[in-house]
């Protein structure tokens, strides 16, 4: 035993030492993976822009189970890397023990708030964009009925939903917000024939757009509703080209931004918690040439003057995660 | 409950319950012989992804289904190497090809197409599209039997009454051919079958042969039909649901069609009503998920009675010791 702790320490003097002198960034990605063409992805998007704006490299690690979460983030902290970046909130139980044994490392974390002074929480209001794609929603269904399709059901996601049923009930307070949720473990981010079955499931009761909150079951969603000539709406990444013409908008979340500035800012980065808002450019929906024609000029003007009014405060969108309550169920 | 949420409920039961189907009928197959098959899951897989990949590369579906076919029996021919020619474990063999599947899928497909194990999504005539029955339109004014049959009888993936088809056909070949009495025997007394000069090794390799076939059907049936692609772990336990619903059918083709609907249908259903409020009484999204697998308990532990496995299922057969 005695001899384990003499060969860890020893591993572990080595790589700090060989570490001080890379100070590599470095970038965890949650279960979802890389390639959720959601919200990892806008964070290896950001990763990317920085490497290629700097020439310089940052080492990431797509973890592949809970167990995970906790070797890697010390395996790339006793590394060397700084700053290191991770997406997901289910980090922010494991960061909190780690960070402590890391003085000198800056760690930011994606969708939690963990207090410690080494830590940058960098945390959207999803309320904000959710609530402008709801009015999208409201204006373009014909029905009267929009969908809701979360991932795995915690306060996270019950803030999209919150946010996108305050935005549709603010055009029409009859209409009616079909939720659904894919499920309660974490294998909810990736199972895309239960997303799109449950959009179908939607469809036939009536929905004709349907906002998909659910990672990589995402896509699932958004194909079944472009099979079924329906309107959808993606999250995170801007989703609008995997359908053209039937992906309505995105309610993109800047996480790309987020990661880029962090990685920007390196030993700099100041830590606490960093609000990333609609005013802030944290959130937006996404408009390009593949929904162009799916948004009239009265949906354009309803958007902006949301976005105008919740920026100078006259329109309050409720955070469902302060009281674990939505106005408008 | 209107007719037509209770038809569309029915119609993604058909939906939710043909993977499992065929995969049950290939477990069928391969128990009934005699080879315990705990790789169903793997299996499909791989089928999963090696369709999605042909069909993605090629656009063309049905190159895809044979494609995810020739990749199910590769791994059925493992498996039949493994545990009849050198009489290995068929557990731990069943074990090693669903663990070699999950890793295997992501790693080449991470190497072939860069989207993380998963395939570019399929369109057009890479995926098997929903076929309209002839007449649906015509017969659906009729009352109630119009809907059903334009809803839930019409509308499907060709696969799907590949998969329908695939019972009558299961139970022919077993209770009507020569060839079923002997599968059946060499499950139940593969020494019997071997005095009788019918070959035992031969009879099992043809029954993995169908399993991997089956499987390969089921797999293709799921990245390239109900989903368009592959995306990584997308069997998502269908694979074990299968091997529970073989033994609620005790290990019979018409009751298996039962117990796959049922499974189909439970999952519908917890997909349908996520949240159900009886008066006073709200019934939150977690119970409804995990009422299926109530249900499955419930079901397996109260009603099915005693199932009894082939009895010379799970050994190897020595012909002399």
């Amino acid at each position: 035993m005695s001899f384990m702790f003499k060969a860890l320490g020893a591993t572990a003097a080595l790589a700090l030492t060989a570490g001080a002198a890379l100070a590599e960034p470095a970038i965890i990605y949650d279960l979802g993976g890389k390639y959720d063409k959601s919200f990892n992805e806008a964070a290896w998007h950001g990763a990317q822009r920085w490497e290629k704006e700097t020439g310089k490299k940052f080492r990431e690690v797509e973890i592949q189970s809970e167990a995970q979460r906790e070797q890697v983030l010390r395996r790339l902290a006793q590394a060397g890397a700084d700053p290191i970046v991770m997406t997901g909130f289910a980090f922010a139980d494991v960061l909190n023990k780690v960070a402590p044994d890391f003085p000198k490392t800056k760690f930011a974390i994606v969708d939690s708030v963990v207090e410690q002074p080494n830590v940058e929480s960098i945390v959207f209001t999803e309320e904000q964009g959710s609530y402008l794609v709801g009015i999208l929603a409201a204006m373009a269904s014909k029905t009267g009925t929009v969908g809701f399709i979360g991932g795995m059901d915690i306060p996270l996601i019950h803030k999209f939903e919150c946010g996108y049923a305050q935005g549709v009930k603010s055009v029409n307070a009859a209409d009616k917000v079909i939720v659904n949720y894919t499920g309660t473990t974490p294998t909810a981010w990736n199972d895309p024939v239960k997303g799109g079955e449950l959009a179908k499931a939607q469809i036939a009761q009536g929905a004709d757009v349907i906002y998909a909150a659910a990672g990589g079951t995402g896509v699932g969603v958004l194909q079944a509703a472009a099979d079924a000539k329906k309107l959808s709406i993606g999250v995170d990444s801007n989703q609008n080209y995997l359908h053209p013409g039937y992906v309505l908008t995105s309610m993109q979340k800047r996480v790309d931004n987020a990661v880029y500035n962090v990685f920007k800012e390196g030993a700099n980065m100041k830590p606490g918690v960093k609000v990333m808002d609609l005013k802030a450019g944290g959130v937006a929906a996404a408009m390009d040439q593949n929904n162009e024609k799916l948004i009239t000029p009265a949906m354009k003007e309803a958007l902006d003057k949301a976005t105008k009014g919740i920026e100078d405060g006259t329109i309050k969108v409720h955070d469902y995660m302060t009281d674990n309550k939505c106005p408008v169920d | 409950m209107t007719l037509a949420s209770l038809l569309e409920i029915l119609d993604s039961t058909v939906r939710l319950g043909t993977p499992l189907l065929l995969a049950c009928l290939a477990g069928l197959f391969s128990e009934r012989s005699g080879i315990f098959d705990i790789g169903l899951e793997g299996k499909m897989l791989v089928a999963a992804f090696l369709s999605a990949a042909v069909a993605s590369t090629t656009g063309s579906a049905w190159l895809g289904l044979l494609a995810g076919i020739g990749a199910s029996m590769a791994f059925a021919a493992i498996h039949g190497l493994a545990s009849i020619t050198f009489r290995g474990n068929q557990l731990i063999s069943g074990v090693g090809l669903n663990l070699l599947a999950s890793g295997l899928t992501v790693l080449v497909g991470e190497h072939w197409f860069h989207l993380g194990g998963g395939t570019p999504a399929l369109s057009g005539g890479a995926r098997f599209l929903d076929k309209t029955l002839p007449l649906a339109d015509t017969l659906k004014p009729v009352p109630v039997l119009g809907p059903v049959y334009d809803q839930l009888i019409s509308g499907h993936s060709v696969l799907v009454y590949i998969a329908f088809l695939c019972v009558p056909a299961t139970w022919w070949v077993l209770y009507r051919t020569r060839f079923g009495l002997r599968l059946r025997a060499v499950g139940e007394n593969p020494a019997a079958v071997d005095t009788a000069g019918v070959s035992v090794v031969r009879l099992r390799y043809t029954a993995v042969a169908i399993a991997g076939l089956l499987c390969g059907i089921a797999g293709t049936y799921l990245s390239c039909s109900l989903a368009a692609g592959f995306g990584r772990e997308m069997t998502a336990g269908r694979g074990y649901i299968a091997l529970a619903a073989l033994i609620f059918a005790k290990w019979r083709p018409w009751y298996a069609l039962a117990a796959t609907m049922l499974f189909g249908f439970l999952d519908a259903l917890s997909n349908r009503y996520q949240t159900l409020d009886i008066g006073p009484l709200h019934i939150p999204n977690q119970f409804m998920s995990a009422l299926p697998f109530i249900l499955t308990v419930v079901i397996l532990a109260g009603f099915v009675g005693k199932a009894i496995p082939p009895r010379a299922g799970g050994e190897p057969y020595v012909k002399e010791r």
